[in-house]
């Protein structure tokens, strides 16, 4: 597992569970530096749970995440605030504040962590809006953005401190074929010009395997395969082929637990 | 057996949600304050939560104060005291009125909104988002607005007292013909600051402290879907409003109860 | 310039909810800015109260003087015992002043009316009332009618 040669995260062990329902079991994951790195698994498997985890906004019942050697879950507020520096998050929704416009969302992060002048933040927010493409909308309100536009000014704001981390959380969910590209596309392009690590938590098959350098596939509490994407093509195991080709039914069946239906049926009335 | 476990569920829910809004109140306002940063977002929030209530507090004590001098008048006039209406306009406003119907306004119209935009920012992912940026979402959402609901509430009263000290002068000197002199003269008699327009603005305080509190506090810890945010904003205002006639009742009584 | 109309809006707000309070101060407690604070305090024993109230008002010809502060039973003589504080400025009651309890009206509240008397003596802290007036209570007055007391 550790063939990586230069490892950003390193969970070790990580359990969490959520009001008795388990979420991880003893998972173990090593995030290499300045790739792009996707967590995959059907929905509900607690993706986001683990971008939580590393932002260290929850807080796991046991096990270790390292970031650079400081583990997460043992830093103390103040501690975290500074290592939050260094991680831009990029919310599903977006989470653009909504009552500034597209520029002020941008600025946020720098004014609240530099004491730049205030030239020099707008420099900065336009190079950064640039290279999400919107620079001309910077005076609008998220409230007039379109929804793949809204991913993109947050994707803007998450790399304003020109972060080590980026986490991508479901990023592709609900775009339009058009969007989704563009999407695509900014992420390999920032990853590759900014040298930053990224994480990509998402369960879109197609658009991931593009652009991941390496795949980890989470089901049932623990990461049931992982590897380049030309690897996990390969995996025969049924569960990665169901998710990997979406087949209806298999190891996830498609119901719900139940009663036999033939018994169910025949109780009604009893 | 059942029953009683579920008694106990629902008081250790109680007690615990009791216990996250006190310490939420803790972070937000006592711990390592920053006036300085915080001051444009106060004048934003006094803004939202003051000002755009202005007009229904005007409206409704101006009316209230009315149906007052209506009121007081035909019952006062039985009894060849109709004077005496001023005082009891400005009496009943001051005390009871203006404070009460105030927070209960209060409540509906400032207090549910800032549950439901803090519970609205909570399902958006703002206040997450707000985390991972490295700033503390209860100074920088809670905070404000806790302190320009506990600023705005006194204002308003007293706002809303005096608009319906002179609708109740309109009704009684203009339509009734009750003479003015005495109607001021028996009021400013009978009022005492001390006892009673300090009084009526301390109960203010203490609603405004209540209402924002439960306010911030619903949206701050509702559900975060568009289910949870509805079931928060209606506990807001009921809550709220319950908060504000019991605890006039006991501030009644500690002030004007001869104890 | 939105941020600038809310400042300007926010800064209007308060001044009107200041000047809201002064209004209120002003015009309906007749609150007056020279009213002195200093007081000192007399008694008075009454044999009936009528409905007189701690906070009820002190006057002299109709001029406010002081303020009622505290009634208790006085349990050697079995009467009230009515406490009063009296402006400092008001320091000429002679020791031989009279306190009678009057009412505003005749449904109107309680309240003490104070006439001077003719010794040189003035009346100081902790002093009583010597000749007092109780109230008039209606079902008295109504049944020394009825008995033809009246005249009395």
């Amino acid at each position: 597992m550790s063939h990586f040669e230069d490892v950003i995260i390193d969970i070790q062990q990580l359990s969490f569970s959520r009001s008795d329902r388990p979420i991880y079991n003893n998972v173990d994951i090593k995030i290499p530096r300045g790739k792009i790195t996707a967590i995959m698994g059907p929905s509900g498997t607690g993706k986001t749970t683990l971008l939580k985890l590393i932002g260290g906004q929850l807080n796991p019942d046991s096990g270790k995440i390292y970031l650079d050697g400081q583990n997460i879950p043992t830093l103390n507020r103040r501690e975290l605030f500074v290592i939050r520096e260094r991680m831009g998050m990029l919310f599903q929704s977006g989470a653009l504040f909504t009552d500034m416009s597209v520029f002020e969302n941008v600025a946020f992060p720098l004014r609240v962590h530099t004491k730049l002048p205030e030239d020099m933040i707008r420099d900065i927010v336009l190079m950064k809006l640039e290279a999400v493409g919107l620079r001309g909308a910077s005076e609008l309100m998220p409230s007039e953005l379109s929804g793949g536009m809204a991913r993109r000014v947050a994707l803007a704001r998450a790399i304003a401190l020109d972060p080590d981390i980026v986490m991508y959380d479901e990023p592709f969910t609900g775009q339009d074929p058009i969007a989704m590209g563009v999407l695509v596309n900014l992420i390999r392009r920032l990853n590759e010009s900014l040298g930053h690590t990224s994480i990509i938590v998402s369960h879109d098959i197609q658009e991931t395997l593009g652009i991941a350098d390496y795949i980890y596939l989470v089901a049932d509490s623990s990461v049931i395969a992982h590897g380049t994407p030309e690897e996990l093509k390969e995996v025969n195991s049924p569960q990665v082929r169901q998710f990997m080709e979406g087949l209806p039914d298999g190891p996830v069946p498609f119901h719900f637990p139940a009663v036999d239906y033939h018994d169910d049926l025949l109780q009604r009335g009893v | 057996m059942e029953s009683l476990a579920r008694l106990g569920r629902f008081g250790l829910n109680n007690l615990a949600s009791l216990g996250r809004s006190g310490m939420i109140l803790f972070q937000a306002i006592v711990a390592r304050p920053q006036p300085l940063t915080m001051f444009p977002l106060l004048v934003q929030q006094i803004y939202f939560v003051g000002v755009l209530s202005l007009i229904i507090i005007v409206v409704s004590g101006l009316f209230i104060g009315m149906v007052l001098g209506l009121q007081g008048y035909t019952i006062l006039v039985d009894y060849g005291s109709e004077q005496a209406v001023g005082q009891m306009v400005a009496l009943s406003l001051v005390r009871e009125l203006a404070p009460v119907v105030t927070a209960l306004l209060f409540a509906g119209r400032a207090g549910s909104a800032l549950t439901a935009e803090i519970g609205l920012m909570k399902a958006t992912e703002q206040l997450s988002s707000l985390e991972m940026i490295g700033v503390d979402p209860l100074r920088r959402i809670i905070a404000p607005r806790f302190w320009a609901g506990f600023i705005c509430l006194p204002i308003l009263a007293a706002i809303f007292s005096i608009v319906g000290i002179y609708g109740g002068a309109l009704v009684s000197i203009e339509w009734l013909g009750i003479y003015d002199g005495s109607f001021w003269a028996n009021m400013q008699n009978s009022v005492d600051f001390a006892d009673d327009i300090v009084n009526g603005l301390i109960k203010s305080v203490v609603f405004g402290f209540v209402v924002t509190w439960i306010a911030v506090f619903q949206g701050y810890d509702c559900i975060p879907t568009s289910e949870g945010i509805s079931q928060a904003t209606t506990k807001t205002v009921v809550y709220a409003s319950l908060a504000v006639l019991g605890l006039d009742f006991i501030l009644t009584a500690v002030m004007f109860g001869e104890i | 310039m939105r941020m600038r109309i809310m400042e300007i809006s926010v800064g209007a707000f308060i001044l009107a909810g200041m000047m809201a309070l002064v209004g209120l101060a002003l015009n309906v407690s007749g609150l007056s800015m020279s009213s002195s604070d200093d007081t000192y305090t007399v008694y008075a024993r009454f044999e009936n109260i009528g409905g007189l109230t701690s906070r009820s008002k002190v006057t002299m010809s109709g001029v406010l003087i002081g303020h009622v502060t505290n009634i208790d039973l006085d349990t050697d003589q079995l009467v009230a015992r009515v406490e009063m504080e009296i402006y400092d400025d008001v320091n000429f009651l002679s020791i031989d002043s009279s306190a009678s309890i009057l009412t505003a009206g005749l449904l109107g509240e309680k309240y003490i009316g104070v006439s001077v008397g003719f010794e040189e003596e003035f009346m100081q802290e902790g002093d009583y009332f010597e000749d007092t007036q109780s109230a008039l209570v209606l079902e008295d007055l109504v049944g020394k009618f009825l008995f033809n007391e009246v005249s009395e």
